[in-house]
């Protein structure tokens, strides 16, 4: 029920005035007067894409800067058996993401090769499992993870069956031949025992039954043509006759001691060469190539967060490193385009008459120069004297300036006659405390958006510069994002991830920029100040 | 305005002289040797024929015999390396065609559908449409060319097998750059050049549309009676054109350079990638004649920009005070 209140009869106890005696004065504004940043950075605030932006922007510098920490080698070393290698990561493989597989197609010959490196992996030499028995058996080093489908193709009278199966491409490498020191034999075998990981694997007899000598994964007995064998009762070596692939028992052709002590066991090393003395004695060895790498990575399995580069270098150190560089790169010309360009506009803009003349025509000859005959030339002439970085820096600063002078230059004309400056003048400043005292600092809102816009320029002119291989920043500890990208160039149709990591963090960093300079811009811009509401 | 055009003119000529001759010295310092490969005799011939031509002689002297040269017989060097003792003129001008199709294509085709975009995106402002055009808008301005050239290639020819990888070569689209062949190649390039010509006509045909959409004289043209769409299209459309038009003018004069990127991942025989053969091959007198082509490209399109405003607003007039 709604009371209605009577205005003429409130109980007076009821009544009270709201100032009574006092006199009310102007008071003081209890908060800080808001002055030309504090509102541009409210609206800068109020920019959802601009503060994501900024915020992915901030986790790329992060990125960027933190990899090399994790650096265990894998970005300034390469790896011939482990280049173009899919993303695999052990703590996202759990849900499916980055597990190193790949789809792969075999015929019967290569599929059963491929389990093989998986039976050979583990150390049980007795009672060898059937291909079908491996496959089932939960087993970290085989490389087939899953038989996906079995295609039957007819050829003729020939019925071909292909497997389409998930492979682990890191375990696929399977054995290497390497050639090492005793010294160094000795000390896998200890690493070998203390952690209980296979390294070394026993020698292959490639007199007989032996596909390929080179070839360190063709261990079990073989005809010329590839096909399993195995010796029957009497002692005669046979070809294995299957219904089924999945029947298939492989035998080992590991080379033994014929004669000696021990006779008769498997043979981890052989003789190469290098004097008879313990510390140049050269061996050659047959190692898993997974376990051997874990080996010289004390123990730490192969992660390769994006995969690895053409060459073999990890991917996510690779392209940290081009970003380290792109970032370096945008910052030192975002400094340098500021105060160059703040300098110049300023006198030319403050002074006017001749002096502006004469600048402004050499800001027309300057701007006429194509951006890419600057920086060849000074990659040709100054490469070799100050190195590829700093003369790139160069090229970019001698016409990068000019669009911020030109801003500078409209905004001391727009303001150097209005009546704050002659005030300042008629009290006696000096231009210099004119200039950058009194109308500079109004300046520097268009100035700071300009330099920011014109980072994505920067970034992306160094990597098509980079990918043209007119300019070459690539090295051992650095390289930049358009060389991994020209790089990709002819592998990325198979292994899409060489190219679309890097081409994913280059785009993603010049959108941020972007946008990130674009809230810049209408923040600094008073005259859209409550358009949005 | 033709008292403009000339002092626009001559302030280029003289910069492009400027230019020409920091370009000149810096490249004819470089020291030159006779391209590898060539035997004994050859390269004796070749450093005969230098010498003749006054390689030898100071930088100054040199610089005037090249002057010498273009003004009395439109001489721009000659290629050592590249092809053989071929004027570098007749060089460039060998591969300006293909390069001229593509960018024209891919202009003819992006210049349209960025308008339209544009127009769409202003006319529905505020609205999910316009929303939608311009976040993609800024992804499509900011991805880099090469990027859209790889998914182009990706797509286009490995997943779907539609078009080639890279173009057809002169011989197979049957000698002439205006097969239907050569076309068919020269799309997977016209596309990835096209993108970012869209989004960035598109985002300034928006802007300029939006500002005239509200002006004063829109008001009134309401006021007369004349429907939203003729309003827009007789006056602001009209209004808005004003800056669009010599950019895009420009960008014709721009054709002409190519995209030193786009020619290399689609390897078209073009001016683009002359420039970068031209450096690695260490032919220098090419590489000067790019250097003065770049430039002038730069500098004509500036002022086709310029003084085409003259033109299309009568509002502007050109020079005076």
């Amino acid at each position: 029920m709604a009371k209605e209140i009577n205005i003429n009869s409130i109980p007076k106890e009821k009544l009270a005035l709201a100032n009574l005696g006092d006199h009310i004065k102007d008071q003081k504004f209890d908060d800080k007067p808001i002055g030309y940043f504090k509102d541009a950075w409210r609206r800068f605030c109020k920019n959802k894409a601009s503060i994501v932006a900024a915020i992915i922007i901030l986790l790329i510098v992060v990125f960027a800067v933190v990899m090399p920490f994790f650096d265990s080698g894998t970005g300034t070393e390469f790896d011939t058996y482990y280049a173009k290698k899919t993303p695999r990561n052990l703590l996202l493989s759990n849900i499916g993401i980055a597990t190193g597989d790949v789809n792969k197609d075999y015929n019967e010959r290569a599929y059963i090769l491929e389990i093989a490196k998986g039976i050979a992996a583990t150390v049980n030499f007795e009672n060898m499992p059937s291909i079908g028995e491996a496959l089932a058996q939960d087993n970290p080093l085989q490389p087939v993870t899953n038989l996906e489908k079995v295609v039957q193709t007819e050829q003729g009278k020939n019925v071909n069956n292909i497997y389409y199966a998930n492979v682990d491409e890191y375990l696929s490498v399977g054995f290497i031949y390497k050639q090492v020191s005793q010294e160094e034999y000795a000390k896998i075998v200890a690493w070998q025992e203390e952690t209980g990981i296979q390294v070394l694997y026993p020698l292959i007899n490639t007199k007989e039954y032996c596909y390929s000598a080179t070839d360190a994964n063709w261990w079990y007995k073989t005809d010329e043509k590839g096909n399993p064998l195995y010796t029957n009762k009497s002692g005669k070596v046979k070809k294995i006759e299957f219904e089924n692939v999945d029947e298939v028992v492989l035998e080992d052709n590991y080379l033994r001691y014929t004669s000696g002590e021990n006779k008769g066991e498997l043979r981890y090393w052989k003789y190469q060469g290098g004097g008879n003395t313990v510390e140049t004695a050269e061996y050659q060895v047959r190692v898993l190539y997974y376990n051997y790498y874990r080996y010289t990575h004390d123990g730490a399995e192969p992660e390769f967060l994006f995969g690895t580069d053409v060459s073999g270098y990890d991917l996510a150190q690779r392209i940290a490193m081009g970003l380290r560089l792109s970032l370096l790169f945008s910052v030192c010309i975002f400094a340098i385009n500021f105060i160059l360009g703040a300098m110049y506009g300023a006198i030319e803009g403050y002074y006017g008459g001749a002096p502006d003349l004469i600048m402004e025509f050499v800001v027309y000859v300057l701007s006429g120069v194509p951006f890419i005959v600057v920086s060849t030339l000074f990659q040709i002439h100054l490469a070799a004297k100050v190195g590829a970085i700093p003369s790139l820096i160069f090229a970019f600063v001698l016409t990068g300036w000019i669009g911020t002078a030109g801003l500078v230059r409209t905004q001391f004309y727009r303001f150097k006659n209005q009546e704050y400056v002659m005030a300042a003048r008629t009290l006696g400043a000096k231009d210099s405390r004119i200039i950058w005292k009194h109308i500079f600092p109004n300046t520097l809102g268009t100035i700071i958006t300009s330099s920011v816009l014109a980072i994505p320029g920067v970034i992306f002119s160094e990597s098509m510069l980079t990918y043209l291989g007119i300019v070459n920043l690539n090295s051992k500890t650095s390289t930049s994002l358009g060389t991994v990208l020209a790089q990709a160039e002819g592998t990325w149709t198979e292994k899409p991830h060489v190219m679309l990591f890097p081409a994913l963090f280059i785009s993603l960093l010049m959108i941020c920029f972007n946008l990130f300079g674009n809230g810049l811009r209408d923040a600094f811009n008073p005259s859209l100040r409550g358009t949005e509401e | 305005m033709i008292k403009y055009v000339f002092k626009r003119i001559l302030l280029m000529l003289v910069a492009l002289f400027c230019i020409t001759t920091i370009c000149f010295v810096l490249i004819r310092a470089l020291p030159m040797s006779p391209p590898e490969g060539a035997t004994e005799a050859q390269k004796q011939q070749i450093e005969d024929i230098w010498n003749a031509r006054g390689y030898d002689e100071p930088l100054l002297v040199q610089y005037g015999i090249y002057l010498k040269g273009i003004f009395t017989e439109f001489d721009f060097g000659t290629s050592w390396v590249i092809k053989k003792t071929a004027p570098a003129w007749d060089l460039l001008v060998g591969r300006l065609l293909p390069t001229v199709l593509v960018n024209l294509y891919s202009l003819l085709f992006a210049v349209p559908l960025g308008i339209l975009f544009g127009i769409y995106a202003a006319i529905k402002k505020n609205k999910w449409q316009d929303h939608l055009i311009s976040v993609m808008v800024i992804l499509f301005v900011s991805v880099p060319s090469y990027v859209y050239a790889f998914l182009v290639q990706y797509f286009l020819y490995f997943k779907l097998d539609w078009f080639p990888p890279v173009i057809s070569s002169l011989a197979d689209a049957g000698g002439t750059w205006f097969s239907w062949t050569m076309f068919h190649s020269m799309i997977p390039p016209i596309l990835a050049l096209s993108f970012g010509q869209i989004a960035g006509l598109c985002r300034f045909t928006r802007a300029e549309l939006t500002e005239t959409l509200t002006s004063d004289y829109m008001l009134l043209a309401r006021t007369k009676g004349l429907t939203r769409s003729q309003a827009t299209t007789r006056h602001a459309l009209k209004n808005a054109m004003v800056p669009i038009l010599p950019s895009i003018l420009g960008s014709f004069v721009g054709i002409l350079g190519g995209s030193l990127i786009i020619e290399q991942i689609f390897s078209i025989p073009g001016v683009g990638a002359l420039y970068t053969q031209s450096i690695f091959s260490r032919d220098y007198d090419v590489f000067m004649m790019d250097c003065i082509f770049y430039t002038a490209i730069g500098l004509l399109s500036g002022i086709i920009i310029d003084i085409s405003y003259g033109f299309i607003d009568p509002r502007i007039r050109m020079g005076e005070r």
